[in-house]
Parts: structure tokens; C-alpha cells; sequence
């Protein structure tokens, strides 16, 4: 259990800066999951807590102390690599074993040790065989195990399930979270499925070119990115955008012009703004409403019948296509036409910095 | 039909195999064979395949010259050489595997055109230097000359068989505490023992065979086999009987040895091409 800082942390590598000062607090116990696209620079931030990056500048903290000049094995942390990293040449035991006895832990501790986590990870029945012997999810458990043994002050995990298949990394998913809160311990955990992201993390870091774009709740993120990128990013389908014109607003909320002529009021502030400019509209599949008839048609054309939702891609007059998440049971064929109603209070207004407007209330879940 | 083909093409790739190894096979087929023949017998035309084996060749030898002495020093300058080198070796390709920098791949290639050099070229400064230092006719002198032009192949290996050991299992060693010492020699080296085995057995062959600074840089008190074969060619003439004895004498062992251990050879050699 422990606390950990980041302050102003840059890398850079030869010429290219790769982390461009990040700076974030990690409590005690928390699960925290840095999140992103490829190369956005998670891997590597997490590799300089880990100690096996240099950090360029800045200072990396854990309990208050600054550790940057720490070698990685003496920071008190246990990292999960996402190809698990097992010693190929050594059994299971062996495996859990090594970080303890480079430590100069006694041989009655250790078994004492190793034995109660096999237990907890359900590895007991393979505590002689060699990595090479096991499936991917018992050598997950593995490396799970090896960092559990050495009772680190944090856990790092790199997209450790990303060589699962989906029904295993779904329950190693729910595994990973039940584990933290037995073990109590301090998590940081990298990875670019926004779903693992949503259902693990207390807090969520997104990253963008090596820039935090937003640090939040998962439902804060949710229902209210801070710009259009964690918009994109964080839901699954992604939120529809389309253009609209400002045309002024109150502290109740603003009102803006879609390319049929119709005014939408949406509860959020934009200070300072003049009427005129370009702004982009926001909503989730989810929150779009598919009526047969009304203003807002377009031509269906793509269904996606996922059994419980279904899926709707509806090609708007202006060329666009809005996906809009409905009811299993919907009749909707394709090639016909339908109409969409946006409810405004639950559309996101995005200024032309990509930056959006603050909602004039907070959704409940997320404060 | 598809598998007819496959089967004659087996068929055709196997008889290729075979008859290029056979070929390779034959001079050392036909120096034992002299050995075992009198001296007019090896001279004889048309070659006889069939003969009454004699073994008064490899008698002249053993009374002619000290074959333990030879093959005692061959083994000292080659187990010498190939240990430095390995031990030389393995920090360096380490090193150039898993902490590269820009220039590594120029290193690396420079380090290689060293052995492009003709050995002949370097003779004198060699020479000079070994007499200035007293390391005229010594295994010490030989074997610091043998390591010294095996390293850049060695380096060159291990550093292959390096880099295929996963980054990130030596990180998991980092991360559990080890230095960089314990990461080498607990984790990289049990793993890549098989390449570090193989390449040592290239050493060896190399360094046993090694013709050229043994016998510009050894007389008599360091000489090694292949001083011991040269020493049977001159001056009365060539005798193929007592040259043939001589030379199977002092392949024997590093053939044997060889073909016992061609199974981890080959693993060694053609790691991660079958991956």
C-alpha cells in the first residue's frame, strides 16, 4: 500500500519527447488504469514507474520518497509483463521463488509464502511444472503469483490480458478486480481496451501523444469527457458527432443550430463564446431515440443485431452516418427511413478547440 | 498426383544430400584409408580400395615424433582460447542485445571485417609482437592470437542467440530484484545455453584447426596437431602413408568429439531459423 506521484514527468527519446510532463497523484489502494491508443505513451509511462525507462525530467515519488535514481528492484513494485515474462527454465515454484531469494528471504518463509498464493491462484496443482507446460491463463496466473509473492507496494500490470482470448480475458477481468480488493494494494494498470478500463479503474487516465487528456472516474469520463478525443475514446460504439451553429446561451444552458434548421437547447454552459461560431454536437448510440417519423430522417443502413441491442447505422442527408444503439426487438429494416430525436440533456456541445462545455449539471455517478 | 511429387522430389533431395555429403566425406574417407597402407601402397596407380591394412604408418609416427606432446598443446590452446573468449564475449554481446545503441550495428560489422583481413597481412606486426613480449612458441602466445580472431564470429553468435531471448523475461529478472550480474548469469545464460554451447563448439573446431599462426608463431616447445602434420611433409619428400597416419591422428579427436555433439551443433546453428 502505498501512494504514488508523478510530477511534471517528461521523456525523451533521442531527439522525440515521448511523455510531455505528465503530473498525477495515485492514492492509497487505488486502481488506477492508464488508458490510450498505441503509442500514446502508456507503455512507456508505466515502464519509467518501473524503473526500466530512465525519466528524462521531472520526479517520480512513491510514499513521498523520490525514487527516480531507484533500481527497479528496489522501488518495492511487482510488474506484469502483457507476453507474462516467465522464466522459461525454471518450474512454477521456482518462478515465485527467484525475486524472494534475490531479497535473502529464508527457505521456510518462502515456501510459507509461495504455497499460501498458489492457493489463492488456484496454481498448486502446478507448482512443478514449467511455463511451457501450462495455458495461457495458468501462465497469467503465474505472473499474477510472482508479484504477489514479493508483497510489493504497487502492482503495474502491461495489458496483461491482451493475449487472452475473450471469454478468459473477460474472467480474468473480473479475477484481476476481486484480487485488488483482497490484496488492498496500490494498482496501475495499462491498457488500450477502454472496456477494462471502464470496469476495473477507481480512476482513468487517458493518454493522448504522450499528454494526459483527462484523469477520471470512469463514469466521469463517461458523461463528461473533457474534450472530443476522450469523447471518441471512452464508450463502445463511439459517440456520434455532427456540426452545428452556436447561437447563444444562458446560464440554464445554449442553443444551437443543426444543418435541418432545427434549434437544440443543451444544459451546458459557454461562457464567452460569440453566436456564429462552429460547434460540434455530441451523443452516445445509447442515447439517440429512433422514431418512424419526424424531423432528423436519414436511410438505415447497416443493422447490427447484437440480441439483447441492436445496432442501427442510419446515413444522415448530409453524408454522415449515426449509429444509434436501440432494443433487441426493433422491426427496423434496412433501406428504410427513420427518424432521430436527440435528447438534449444528454448531448455534449464541443467547442472548435475540441474542448467541451461544462454540463450545468453533474450526472449523479459521476461527481 | 500432389504427393507422388512430393515423394519423388524427397526422393531426388535425399540422394542430393547424400551425395554432397558423401563428397565432402571422401578425402577424409580416403586419408584414413592411406593411413592404412604401406608407403607404396599409397603411391600406387590405379588407388587400390582393397589392400592387406598395415598399421606400420602410424608406428613410424609414434616413433618419430611426440603425438601427446602436440595434441596436449592443441588442447590447451583451443580450450584456452574459446573459454577466454566466450567469457569475453558474452558482457560484449549482452551489451550490443540488450542495450544498443546507434552504433552497435557499425560495431558489430567492423568487428566482422576483421576476419575479412588475410591473416598474412597482419604476420608481421603478430610476429613482432610476440617476440617483443616472450610469446614466441607459447600456448599463451597462440591462444591469445586464436581468441583474438575467433572473438568478432563469437561476439557475432552470442549476439544472435541474444537476441532471441524476449526482452521482457530480463526485465521480469530486473524487476525482481536482480543486478545486472544476477540477470546475466541466472536468467540470459541458462536460456541461451544452447547458442553459447554451439558457439563454443565452433571455437573449438576453429581453434583445433588452426594452421596458419601455429605454425608461423610455435617451433617445437608449443606446436600444436596441425605443427605436427606440416612436420611430416618435408624435407625427404612426401610420405602419404606417414602424412595420411598423421593427419587422421590429429582430426580423430575433434571429429569424435564433433560428431558426438553434432546434435546440439545443428540446434545451435540453425536457432531461430526453425522457430
Amino acid at each position: 500500500m502505498a501512494t504514488v506521484e508523478l510530477k511534471n514527468l517528461r521523456k525523451t527519446y533521442l531527439t522525440e519527447e515521448i511523455i510531455k510532463g505528465i503530473s498525477l497523484s495515485i492514492q492509497e489502494r487505488e486502481f488506477v488504469v492508464f488508458v490510450g491508443p498505441s503509442g500514446c505513451g502508456k507503455s512507456t509511462l508505466l515502464r519509467m514507474i518501473a524503473g526500466l525507462e530512465d525519466i528524462t525530467s521531472g520526479d517520480l515519488l512513491i510514499d513521498g520518497q523520490r525514487i527516480n535514481d531507484v533500481e527497479p528492484g528496489k522501488r518495492g513494485l511487482a510488474m506484469v509483463f502483457q507476453s507474462y515474462a516467465l522464466y522459461p527454465h525454471m518450474n512454477v515454484y521456482r518462478n515465485m521463488e527467484f525475486g524472494l531469494k534475490l531479497a535473502g528471504m529464508p527457505e521456510a518463509e518462502r515456501r510459507a509464502k509461495i504455497e499460501h498464493v498458489a492457493r489463492t491462484l488456484q496454481l498448486e496443482p502446478y507448482l512443478h511444472h514449467k511455463p511451457g507446460q501450462l495455458s495461457g491463463g495458468q501462465r497469467q496466473r503465474v505472473a499474477i503469483g510472482r508479484a504477489i509473492v514479493r508483497s510489493p507496494k504497487v502492482f503495474l500490470f502491461d495489458e496483461p490480458l491482451s493475449n487472452l482470448d475473450a471469454a478468459l480475458r473477460g474472467q480474468m477481468r473480473v479475477e484481476l478486480s476481486a484480487l485488488h480488493r483482497k490484496l488492498d494494494a496500490t494498482t496501475i494498470y495499462v491498457t488500450h481496451d477502454q472496456v477494462e478500463a471502464m470496469t476495473m479503474a477507481d480512476k482513468i487516465v487517458v493518454l493522448q501523444k504522450g499528454v494526459v487528456e483527462q484523469i477520471g472516474s470512469p463514469l466521469e469520463l463517461y458523461h463528461h469527457p473533457r474534450n472530443l478525443f476522450v469523447a471518441r475514446f471512452i464508450g463502445s460504439p463511439p459517440m456520434n458527432f455532427f456540426p452545428a451553429i452556436f447561437q447563444g446561451g444562458d446560464s440554464a444552458g445554449s442553443s444551437v443550430q443543426l444543418r435541418d434548421g432545427s434549434t437544440l437547447y443543451v444544459p451546458v454552459t459557454s461562457p464567452g463564446l460569440l453566436p456564429g461560431t462552429k460547434v460540434t454536437v455530441g451523443i452516445r448510440p445509447e442515447h439517440v431515440e429512433l422514431t418512424s417519423s419526424g424531423p432528423n430522417s436519414g436511410v438505415v443502413e447497416v443493422i447490427e443485431r447484437l440480441g439483447a441491442i441492436t445496432l442501427v447505422h442510419v446515413r444522415m442527408p448530409e453524408g454522415e452516418i449515426i449509429v444509434v444503439q436501440t432494443d433487441g426487438a426493433v422491426l427496423t429494416e434496412v433501406e428504410t427511413r427513420v427518424s432521430l430525436t436527440l435528447p438534449p440533456k444528454n448531448c455534449h456541445l464541443f467547442a472548435p478547440d475540441g474542448l467541451a462545455f461544462e454540463a450545468c449539471h453533474r450526472h449523479p455517478l459521476a461527481a | 498426383m500432389a504427393l507422388k511429387t512430393k515423394t519423388s522430389t524427397r526422393i531426388g533431395v535425399t540422394a542430393l544430400g547424400w551425395s554432397i555429403a558423401l563428397w565432402l566425406f571422401f578425402p577424409i574417407f580416403w586419408m584414413i584409408l592411406t593411413s592404412f597402407k604401406s608407403e607404396v601402397q599409397a603411391i600406387s596407380t590405379p588407388p587400390k580400395l582393397f589392400f592387406m591394412p598395415t598399421l606400420s604408418s602410424y608406428g613410424e609416427v609414434f616413433e618419430r615424433a611426440s603425438y601427446w606432446h602436440f595434441a596436449l598443446n592443441t588442447v590447451i590452446v583451443s580450450v584456452g582460447a574459446t573459454a577466454i573468449a566466450v567469457v569475453l564475449a558474452v558482457p560484449a554481446a549482452y551489451s550490443m542485445a540488450f542495450l544498443p545503441s546507434k552504433r552497435t550495428r557499425g560495431i558489430l560489422l567492423w568487428m566482422l571485417s576483421t576476419r575479412m583481413l588475410p591473416p598474412v597481412g597482419v604476420l608481421v606486426p603478430i610476429y613482432l609482437l610476440a617476440r617483443n613480449t616472450h610469446l614466441l612458441d607459447t600456448c599463451t602466445g597462440l591462444a591469445v592470437v586464436d581468441m583474438l580472431t575467433n572473438l568478432p564470429i563469437i561476439v557475432w553468435m552470442l549476439y544472435t542467440f541474444f537476441r532471441e531471448v524476449p526482452a521482457p523475461i530480463l526485465e521480469a529478472g530486473r524487476m525482481d530484484g536482480a543486478t545486472r550480474w544476477q540477470e546475466m548469469t541466472m536468467v540470459l545464460l541458462p536460456l541461451a545455453l544452447p547458442g553459447i554451447a554451439s558457439t563454443a563448439l565452433l571455437s573449438l573446431i576453429l581453434c583445433w584447426n588452426e594452421a596458419f599462426w601455429s605454425l608461423n608463431l610455435t617451433s617445437s616447445h608449443a606446436a600444436p596437431l596441425t605443427a605436427f602434420i606440416a612436420s611430416f611433409s618435408s624435407p625427404e619428400g612426401l610420405f602419404f602413408g606417414k602424412l595420411s597416419a598423421a593427419s587422421t591422428l590429429a582430426v580423430a579427436p575433434i571429429l569424435v568429439f564433433g560428431w558426438i555433439s553434432q546434435k546440439q551443433l545443428v540446434r545451435g546453428l540453425t536457432f531461430g531459423a526453425v522457430k
